[in-house]
């Protein structure tokens, strides 16, 4: 008569935990500054219980069953938890397979008179297990790339600000290369943003654009066209003279453009064009 | 059929358009603009797009030809209102309609045309340009 391999683990778990929380305490790669050793175990614990209870013989060949999905979020959680502490992927992957480790020396222990089914079992398990491994590699890699995936969202965020700098005048300092799909992000930012406060004049700002080629003119040409038929003017300023070195060599005509060298240049513009006067006191305020 | 009603406000035409163009439509706007301006002598056209939401080439080179042939009538015209996704079409298809002048919504378009009007008018050194 065949032994039952959930019969076998519902038995013996407290013996496979120990033995699997030995493995992993004994073995090198232990990272107890990242984890205690009382989290590991309770980690632990939580997956051998899960197994325990979801392994039966039918489907021990049958990983696709829905009877294992309380182990794989088991799984999901603890990788991507440790994605997040900062374990390495081997690390992780290294911990589930200790635990086929452990298994194959439990089913070693007591199926020792009977090779044909501790092999047999054995294969099982592995290739169950290898599974499980797989998987965590898989929920591992996914909560790196939603950190990543994070990430460049708040790049693209933070790297299009458009600021009323002054009832009327909008400012948009570029920083970082510009290409193709953060021009359209910067030219949808300005232009909605011109049509929310009715601003008639936008400053673009690329003193943080590292170089400019054709295709950066390009872009820029297209935002400030893209403004004009807002019926808003555009002024492009932070122009350094490498820049204007790149841009007469290259030869792109930006003279139908108003191009300012600073900021307060620009600003100044602005206002000149509002009528706008900025006037120092002749004394100063008394009482101060 | 539909018809773009074309009001007259002073020495300026006003435009609204309310719907989505389609060929015809925007050819027998382009005709009857042109007619209304030579017949009453417009010295502008103010064209409000901002319930437009869709523009094609077609629609783009119907108001680029509207400006210059209300140029040749000594008429200037002003596109208003013009949405952020009409504008990012418009130049993306290379049309930055060049010649037409543009503002943020009919209020600063009058504003345009007005100032427009009256430099015309010290220009020509008219001394009674406070009378209309």
């Amino acid at each position: 008569m065949a032994t039952s391999i959930s019969q076998l683990l519902k038995n013996n778990k407290s013996t496979l935990l120990d033995g699997w929380i030995q493995k992993q305490l004994t073995n090198e790669s232990l990272r107890d500054d990242l984890m205690t050793n009382d989290e590991l175990r309770t980690q632990s614990e939580e997956l051998v219980n899960a197994l325990a209870k979801s392994l039966t013989d039918e489907n021990i060949t049958q990983v696709d069953s829905s009877d294992f999905d309380e182990v794989f979020e088991i799984l999901s959680t603890i990788s991507m938890s440790r994605a997040r502490q900062g374990f390495s992927p081997r690390e992780t992957g290294l911990y589930i397979f200790s635990l086929k480790e452990a298994l194959i020396d439990l089913l070693q222990q007591k199926l020792s008179e009977n090779p044909t089914e501790l092999f047999e079992l054995s294969q099982k398990l592995n290739r169950l297990l290898d599974n499980f491994g797989v998987l965590t590699f898989e929920t591992f890699i996914k909560g790196r790339e939603d950190v990543i995936l994070r990430q460049t969202e708040e790049i693209s965020d933070i790297s299009t600000p458009v600021i009323q700098i002054w009832d009327g005048i909008l400012a948009l300092p570029i920083i970082g290369t510009l290409d193709s799909s953060r021009t359209q992000v910067v030219m949808e930012n300005l232009l909605q943003k011109i049509v929310d406060t009715g601003s008639s004049i936008a400053i673009l700002d690329i003193s943080g654009v590292p170089a400019v080629d054709s295709l950066v003119a390009q872009h820029l040409i297209k935002t400030v066209s893209a403004t004009r038929l807002m019926g808003a003017d555009c002024i492009i300023s932070g122009i350094r003279p490498e820049i204007a070195q790149t841009v007469v060599h290259l030869g792109i005509d930006l003279s139908n453009i108003i191009t300012k060298a600073t900021m307060a240049s620009a600003l100044k513009h602005a206002f000149s064009m509002h009528r706008l006067a900025v006037k120092r006191h002749e004394t100063e305020k008394k009482g101060f | 059929m539909d018809k773009i009603p074309i009001l007259r406000m002073g020495p300026f035409l006003l435009v609204t358009i309310q719907i989505d163009l389609y060929d015809r439509l925007a050819l027998n706007l382009e005709t009857d603009l042109i007619n209304m301006v030579h017949k009453t002598g417009a010295r502008g056209v103010l064209i409000d797009i901002s319930a437009v939401s869709i523009v094609d080439s077609f629609m783009g080179r119907i108001l680029g030809n509207i400006a210059s042939m209300t140029r040749v009538l000594d008429a200037e015209t002003v596109v208003v209102g013009m949405q952020p996704a009409v504008a990012i079409t418009l130049i993306e298809l290379g049309l930055s309609l060049h010649g037409v002048h543009t503002a943020l919504d009919v209020e600063r378009g009058m504003a345009l045309l007005q100032t427009k009007h009256s430099l015309d008018d010290e220009m020509a050194g008219d001394d009674a340009d406070d009378t209309e």
